[in-house]
């Protein structure tokens, strides 16, 4: 039936799906093993507060402080956990560097593990069985169709998350950006770069 | 596939719902994330063997599917309870007058 709310005698029935997470909300609720609240707070920490703006200020710090980089190399977690990114699934963050030698890429083959703190929710691709199946087997030819196309001495080293080790990408810095600030540097630093699907923008 | 423009991170409400569901759940201690991803896993790899699944609402049917697979088996929510508070929720979604907060009779 379209969606033609004027002559709704009814609400609008969501989906099923829709439907059946009500009714686990309604069970559990009443068994007192979850609070609603919570769950709009949860909601609205992942759509509003944490993003892929969160991951660009540590890569900026990084590419800004090599005090800061040599840390995060060597144990990003506390790092991170520092600036008040922290799993809040208790998972390690490692971060990979890319070089002109290696281009580093992350996928989570088994489901979608990701590091949230940093990046937020997975895009839809990072989830899709293609994405999945084919940055292991064939990671150049899927670089590609991301339109990123590396040198051919570039080696790409492709890391397959966990539940309890999360990846990110520190990206190479862009030529042309000498002087510029954390802030101003975050923002060209996108989300798929920091994934390994994408490199960052270049400087206006 | 490229992050030009800006997506939104549910595109469905209760995509955002059974996750919130999912981790609530976690921290408060009912089970280990490692855990939820091992039955989440196999949930998607199983759906993945009949077809390619694209990341939307494949991909949030599988994960509902384990939440609801694993609290019957944590005897937390029966499967019998589940259907008899989906079939409410409908009823009361089709009773309810547009407009009208939708409210459980029961």
């Amino acid at each position: 039936m379209p969606h033609d709310d004027h002559d709704h005698p009814h609400a609008l029935l969501p989906p099923d799906p829709a439907l059946r997470v009500r009714a686990l909300e309604t069970i559990l609720t009443r068994k007192g093993l979850i609070d609603p609240a919570a769950l709009d707070e949860i909601i609205d920490t992942y759509q509003n507060r944490i993003g892929p703006r969160n991951g660009a200020l540590v890569v900026a710090r990084a590419w800004s402080d090599s005090d800061f980089k040599a840390r995060l190399l060597e144990d990003a977690t506390p790092v991170v956990a520092d600036l008040g990114f922290f799993g809040r699934q208790g998972e390690h963050i490692v971060a990979v560097e890319n070089t002109p030698q290696v281009h580093n890429m992350v996928v989570c083959t088994l489901c979608s593990c990701y590091p949230w703190p940093l990046l937020g929710i997975p895009p839809a691709w990072y989830k899709s069985d293609a994405y999945r199946a084919r940055a292991v087997r064939e990671p150049r030819k899927v670089l590609a169709e991301f339109g990123v196309t590396l040198p051919e001495g570039t080696a790409i080293r492709v890391w397959d998350s966990t539940a309890e080790v999360r990846y990110l990408v520190i990206p190479m810095r862009p030529e042309g950006t000498e002087g510029m600030s954390v802030e101003e540097l975050a923002d060209l630093v996108t989300r798929d770069s920091m994934v390994g699907t994408g490199l960052p923008r270049a400087p206006a | 596939m490229t992050d030009r423009a800006p997506e939104p991170v549910f595109t469905q409400p209760w995509h955002a719902q059974v996750f919130a569901l999912t981790v609530h759940l976690n921290e408060s201690g009912l089970f280990s994330w490692p855990d939820w991803t091992a039955r989440f896993s196999d949930t998607l790899a199983r759906h993945g063997h009949a077809r390619e699944l694209d990341g939307g609402d494949d991909y949030f049917n599988a994960w509902l599917e384990t939440l609801e697979r694993f609290l019957a088996e944590l005897g937390r929510a029966a499967p019998e309870d589940v259907e008899r508070l989906r079939a409410a929720w409908e009823e009361a979604y089709l009773t309810t007058p547009h407009g009208a907060p939708v409210r459980l009779r029961e």
